[in-house]
This record gives structure tokens, sequence and C-alpha cells, in this order.
């Protein structure tokens, strides 16, 4: 229990009224940096860096990681309201948030999204705070050919949950692998398939994609529906927190779900991205209304965002404790942790308790402030849809824009997000989902780089993915994942069969 | 929203107007007029990486420079998109760049549009060290039993490194030319990444820099062999239990004829002036004389040769040579 006394010497350190000054700043902030595309959790933490330079490192860190709830807060109030994802893990939150939005329910699809978060996260903590030295010697059982096998898990799960058709699955998501490859080659430091062109040199940022696909491609179908917004009867509601929570508790199965595959996949340095893809796809299978999902079902809103926070969350611990970060946000965190003189790695928890347990607490109370603070602006995001589309469209066009050449500073990707934009239109109209295509962008290179690591210490050999308990196992479940479908047909008529 | 963002904006300008008034007078002829662009052609967390960073810091929090210095990862094609940027702005003398092998590397084995020679030299901060590392519970206890063990193993032994074709693949490469040894060499997206796969036991060894390996040969899970230096590291802080940097052998002492450094450096913007590359020689003076700047160095075991003008000119002449011929020898080249 020497872990509980620690933590709460960090809550001491935390409460100084200073600290906790510092720490409702850094949520505002963290907002801001989350609500505009582009600007992203990374690029807002590393602006702001050099204010925290004059503060002590336990305040400074308080800021920072303030800074990054903040904006994974932030990240899912676009995907609501304009079907723009800021982050990747937002993603998966689009897919029920945005049509709830559309049907005038803005409100409570963001409270459901924060609360969610909140859960998730506070969850992860807890399991930090509990087993943090096991989670460290887990995260190290993980070699390439676990890694590819974490990966392979969350595509089977996909195609495999996928309620479209599976050819039309796996067609957008070999587009998607597809787009992944180019750019340069990891494993043989050649590029590819980027005709000489230097532009193509960084390949297809997923950022980019997805603001066209998803964000230039509503507002396309939202032009040809004859500009008409339906979420105009959005009403501003003072008590919508207080019904939504009354709902909330119904989803506790779903929530505690994706709190385990949230944690799971972030102590497996897979992240939060797999994470909320497959506690949403897990959610639309097992749950009584999964029939519904993505039409605006608050349950569709719940499990991605659990998930994805507590994953978000439970990849610090690994960043702290083996010094690799899990996210560009964490890295930069990790540039703030080296100018203070501390070293992220094995010896931190031994070394730097106090900071440590600082940190920790300042997790469990940055995210209480964080909830109270985003909870509050709830009514006034909702009537953001209130606005005429006319007059909202152009504001969104130019954020998506402006989001798009953030990313490097560059002309030729507003271009190509406009390309995307068209594109996912299109796929949109011949319906087909855009989820696995995003989904490949984000993760086929990392998939593709484990699996040729594998097979490199392999020489070759495919044994490798069945070569201990653990890469077999997850190997395994990946495949009953993708024969689900058959798998649940071939035991009903097995069942049945006796009653005969 | 765009009101929200101004307000952090003039915040954060506020904040950095209020430590400018303790800023010391200039001494150059030309200053900085708008934000200085600081481009690093690697990832976040690398060796790179870090040490931009730890400057950018440094020049906050001493005030060195009355605009702020910006720092933008730009790794896409091997640190080619950063170059190219950095190339494409001509006569921008607010934007430099921070170098590793990969100023070399790069260009060799992508076969895209840039030389060093595009940009303007303006001083080496330091030299990386490379050191063999296996994991602590590796019963080779020294580099002949290592290299006789791999070369026992045929071939199975694998090395895993930072990136192809870079700096890790060619000290990987040397060391198979010098002792006969093969390895099986795997790529990893970053330093960090290559010593918790050895620490994990995925790999057999690994020539991560110090900085990268170091906290985990403090939590006792890693073993230096050897250093890739023509004499031991200077720095004797003892880091586990009796050991310190300067305990570790260099490799040619051991046997291992292989000598590597790797360059870390600084460059400006094609077209600049002499009072613009006088300006950022003065400012890294004084970024070295920070007692944050020798932490690094000591952390890292930096060699800490410092160059500028003709001879930093030279220096990266002869290395960008040398390159080319490793990569010539190994097949590295992209016209091969």
């Amino acid at each position: 229990m020497e872990e509980i006394g620690n933590l709460f010497t960090g809550f001491a350190t935390v409460l100084r009224p200073f600290n906790i000054m510092v720490m409702v700043l850094g949520i505002v902030l963290g907002v801001v940096i989350g609500v505009l595309p582009g600007l992203g959790g990374a690029n807002g933490v590393a602006i702001l860096l050099p204010l925290t330079f004059s503060m002590s490192p336990t305040s400074a860190i308080i800021m920072l990681s303030c800074i990054y709830w903040g904006a994974l807060f932030g990240g899912a109030i676009t995907s609501i309201l304009f079907n723009i994802p800021g982050e990747p893990w937002s993603v998966a939150t689009t897919f029920d948030g945005h049509p709830m939005a559309q049907q005038g329910k803005a409100g409570e699809a963001l409270t459901a999204a924060f609360t969610s978060s909140f859960v998730g996260a506070l969850f992860a903590v807890v399991v930090i705070t509990l087993i943090a030295p096991l989670v460290a010697k887990f995260a190290l059982q993980f070699g390439p050919a676990e890694k590819f096998a974490v990966y392979f898990l969350a595509f089977c799960s996909f195609v495999g949950m996928s309620k479209e058709p599976p050819s039309k699955t796996v067609a957008a998501m070999m587009i998607g692998f597809a787009l992944a490859s180019v750019g340069l080659d990891s494993m043989t430091g050649q590029l590819r398939l980027t005709f000489g062109i230097e532009t193509l040199l960084t390949g297809f940022d997923f950022l980019i994609a997805v603001i066209g696909l998803f964000g230039i491609g509503e507002i396309l179908l939202t032009m040809e529906e004859g500009l008409s917004f339906k979420g105009k009867s959005a009403k501003i509601n003072a008590r919508v927190v207080w019904e939504t929570w009354k709902e909330l508790p119904r989803y506790w199965v779903t929530s505690l779900r994706s709190c385990i595959i949230g944690c799971w996949m972030g102590v497996t340095p897979a992240g939060a991205t797999p994470a909320s893809f497959m506690s949403y796809g897990i959610a639309k299978r097992l749950s009584k209304r999964g029939r519904n999902f993505g039409n605006g079902e608050i349950e569709g809103v719940v499990a991605p965002e659990t998930a994805a926070h507590a994953a978000g969350t439970s990849a610090l611990l690994p960043m702290l404790a083996l010094g690799v970060p899990g996210s560009p946000t964490a890295a930069v965190l990790l540039g703030g942790l080296l100018i203070w003189g501390l070293q992220p790695g094995p010896m931190l928890f031994v070394e730097q308790k106090d900071f440590v347990w600082g940190l920790i607490a300042s997790m469990y109370l940055g995210n209480i402030v964080g909830l109270i603070i985003v909870l509050t602006t709830v009514p006034l995001l909702a009537a953001i849809l209130r606005i005429p589309f006319s007059i909202i469209a152009p504001i969104i066009l130019v954020l998506c824009a402006i989001g798009a050449y953030t990313v490097h500073n560059s002309t030729f990707d507003v271009v190509m997000m406009l390309v995307f934009g068209v594109v996912g239109y299109l796929l949109k109209k011949c319906n087909y989902p855009l989820a696995p295509l995003v989904l490949a962008i984000v993760l086929g290179d990392k998939a593709e780089e484990a699996f040729r690591q594998s097979l490199l210490a392999s020489q070759g050999s495919l044994g490798i993915f069945w070569s201990n308990g653990l890469v077999g196992t997850i190997m395994a479940l990946g495949l009953i994942a993708l024969f689900w479908t058959a798998i649940q047909t071939g035991w009903t008529r097995l069942a049945a069969k006796p009653a005969v | 929203m765009f009101n929200a963002r101004i307000c952090a904006r003039s915040f954060l300008g506020a904040a950095l107007l209020i430590g400018s008034f303790a800023a010391a007078p200039a001494v150059a002829a030309w200053e900085p007029t708008r934000p200085v662009e600081f481009i690093i052609p690697a990832g976040t967390g690398g060796g790179a990486d870090i040490m931009a960073r730890t400057i950018q810091g440094i020049v906050t929090k001493h005030n060195l420079m009355k605009q702020p210095m910006v720092v933008i990862n730009k790794a896409g094609g091997a640190g080619g998109e950063g170059f190219l940027d950095v190339k494409n702005s001509r006569n921008n003398p607010h934007k430099i760049v921070i170098t590793l092998s990969n100023l070399f590397t790069t260009p060799l084995a992508t076969g895209i549009p840039f030389s060093y020679k595009d940009l303007t030299p303006v001083a080496m901060l330091a030299l990386d060290e490379f050191i063999l590392w296996v994991n602590a519970s590796s019963p080779h206890k020294t580099v002949k039993d290592f290299l006789a063990a791999a070369k026992a193993a045929n071939g199975t032994f694998k090395m895993g490194g930072t990136g192809s074709k870079q700096e890790d693949q060619i000290i990987t490469e040397a060391i198979q030319k010098s002792s006969g040894a093969k390895f099986i060499y795997i790529p990893q997206s970053g330093g960090g990444a290559v010593a918790v796969q050895l620490v994990g036991g995925h790999i057999d060894s690994t020539v991560n820099n110090p900085n990268e390996a170091v906290s985990h040969w403090r939590g006792g899970s890693v073993r230096p062999l050897c250093v890739f230096d023509s004499k031991p590291l200077p720095y004797d802080e003892k880091i586990a239990g009796d050991l310190g940097w300067n305990s570790v052998p260099t490799c040619k002492s051991q046997g291992l004829d292989t000598e590597y450094l790797m360059l870390r450096g600084i460059f400006m913007s094609p077209g600049a002036t002499k009072d613009q590359v006088e300006y950022y020689i003065e400012l890294f003076k004084k970024v070295r004389a920070t007692p944050e700047w020798a932490d690094l160095m000591k952390s890292g075991a930096f060699n800490q040769t410092f160059m500028v003008g003709d001879e930093y000119a030279k220096w990266v002449a002869v290395e960008e040579k040398r390159h080319q011929d490793l990569m010539k020898d190994a097949g590295f080249l992209a016209s091969q």
C-alpha cells in the first residue's frame, strides 16, 4: 500500500492554489487547441511549452498534462458538431455523434462524449495507480510480431464486426493501405509511389485525409440536400447535462468493456486509435440496439470515447517507464521532462517519486476539473448549430483549410484536402464505409513495418506469428473476429439442431 | 474560436515580452525580426529532437533571443522533407536546421534533389557517440565473446537500429566488414524504440547513442560493450554501480576496428549573409556556455568538438565523401 501513501503526498502537492489555477488555465487552453483542427495537441503543447519554464517542474507538468487533457476533451467537439475529427481517435466518435447533432441532440452527444472520456481516463488512472510496475513489464513483451498481431486484430475485428458487406469494407481498407504506402519505405530507406514529386515525399497525412473525407465530404452532402441543416432545431437547454446523465448508467456494460479494451490497447503500444475503433465495432455487434448504430445512437458515442481515453491515459505509463512516447503529444511532454532534467525510463519511478506521484495525482484532479469546465460549455457549443448552414459552411471550410495547411505548412495539402473531400462524397454516395479507409491510413504503415520486421527476424517464416502464447492468442482472436459472422451462423445452426 | 486562439497567442506574446525586458543587449549587427523556425529533420523523441528542444528551452529560459524560437519536426522521407524545406527557403534567415547523419545518407539512399552544399553551414555543436549494447542477461561480456558468438550463430544474430540505410545500418555494415560476423539488421522507427526492443529481448544487440540507452543502463537492463570512438569517453560520473561512461573501452582496443561519430550541427537556409551566420554562431556560443547545455553533454556523453566557418565546412565535405564510400561499399546508393 506504499502506492496509496505516495499518491496522497501527490495530492497534497497538487492542491496548492497556484497549481489549481495552473490546472484550470491548462484545461481551457487545451480545449481551445483541441477544437481548432490541425493545430492538434502536439503543436499546442509545443507552442505553450516555453510558458512553463518559469514554473517549478511539478507546476509545469501539471500545466502541460492539463493542456493534454483539455485537447483530448476538445477533439470530440468538432467531431460531433461538424463531422471533423481533430485527432485520429476522434474518428469513431463522428459515426454516431454527428448524426445525433444533426437530429438536434448535440447537447446529449457532447455530454455523453465528455462523461465517457472522463470515465475512461479515470479507470486508466486507477489501473496505473494499482499496477504500474506490472504494466511496464507487460509492455516489454511486445516485439514486432506481437505488435503486428494487435494491428491484425484491429483490422479483423473491423471487417468481421462491420454491418456493411465485407467486400466493401475490405475494398475501402485496401484504398487506405495503398495511400499509407506512399512516401518513404522505412524498411529499405527508399521512396515508393512518389513519382518524383517532392511533396509526396511525406506520404498522405492522416489529418488531411480525414479533414477532406469527413469535413469537406459532409459539406458537399449537405449542399446536395439543399443547404438545409437539420441541426436548426437544437434547443438551448441548460438541463441537458443532467438529463443525459440520467440515461448514461444504462450503458455501464459497454462502458466497462470499453475501459478494458482501452487500457489493454494503451499498454500494448497500439494506442488510442485502434482502441476506439475496436470498442465501437464490438459495441455495435453486442449491443441490443446495434442495428441502429450509425444513425445517432448514444451508445455509439460512449464506446469509442471511453476506450480512446482509457488508452490515451494508460499509454502515458509506458512513456514514463520506458521512455518511448505513444503519441506526438506525449513526445512533446517527454521533451518537457528532459528540460527539467527528468530522464524518463525505468529509474524515474525509483528516483523521482515526488514527481511521478504528483503527475498521477494531477491526472485525477485534472480530469475532474476538465470535466466540470467542458460540461459548462455544452449548451453554448450546442447553440452553434442554430447558426444557418449558409453562414457556418464557409467558416467550416476556412477552418478545414487552415487545419490542412498547418500540418506541413504546405498549400499542396489544401488541394489534397479538397480532392479527399470529393472522394469522400463519392464513396458515401456509393455506400462504401469511410472508417476502414481511415483506419488503414492511420495504422497501415505501422502494421506493415511490424510485419516486415517480424519476417526479417524470423528469416521469412510466418511461424513467428504463432511462436509464443501471447502472439498466438492475439492472432487467434483476430481470426475469430474476422470470421465472426460465419461462426455465429454456424453456432446458431448447431444449437438449433437438437431441437429439430 | 478564433478569438480564443488570438487570446492564447497574445497571452504567449505578453509572457515573452515580459521576459525580453531582462535580455542582454545584442552584439551582432543582424538580428531576427520574426520568430525563428528551428527545423528537425527527424521525429519526436530522438537524439536530434531532444537536443533541439533543449536548445529551445535554453534560449527561452536565458532570453538569448528577442524573437521566439519555434521547433518544428519535419521527419517525412527520412528527413528529406525538412532539408528540402530549408533548401527552398533561400534568403530567409529565420530558418535553421539541426542535422544528423541523414544530411548525407538521405539524398544518397533516396536520390532526392538535395545536397549539404545547398545549405549555409553555421556551426558544429557536438558529435554524438555510438556504443555497442547487449541485453544485461546476455552471456557475452566482451566484444570478443560477442563477435565469436555472432560468427558461430551463422548470420542469425539480430541487430536493431534506427531507420534503414542510415547511420546505425552503416555501422552494422562496418562491423560485419571488419569482424566477418553477419547480422540481420532490423530497422525501427526511433532510438528509444530500439532500446526497448533490446530490453525486451527481441533483438540481440544495438548501436544506440549513449542518451538513447542510458536510462536502461542505469536500470540494469542493458550492458555497453564498446564505444566507436578513437579514445574512451571523458565522463567519470558513476552511472551503473561502479561503472561510468569512462569505463566503456573503445572498440578498437577490443579488436573491432570501427569508428563512427555523428554530426550534431546547425545549417541555415541558402543565401544567408555573413552577419546572419555570425549572429547564429554567437547565439550558439551563448547556448554552449549555459549549465543546461553542460548537463545535456554529460547525460548524453557527447564529444564536445565545436567548429565554425571554413574548418566546419571542410569537416562536412570530408564526412560526405566518407559516407558516399561507405554506402557505395554496402550497396546502399539509390543509383545502384
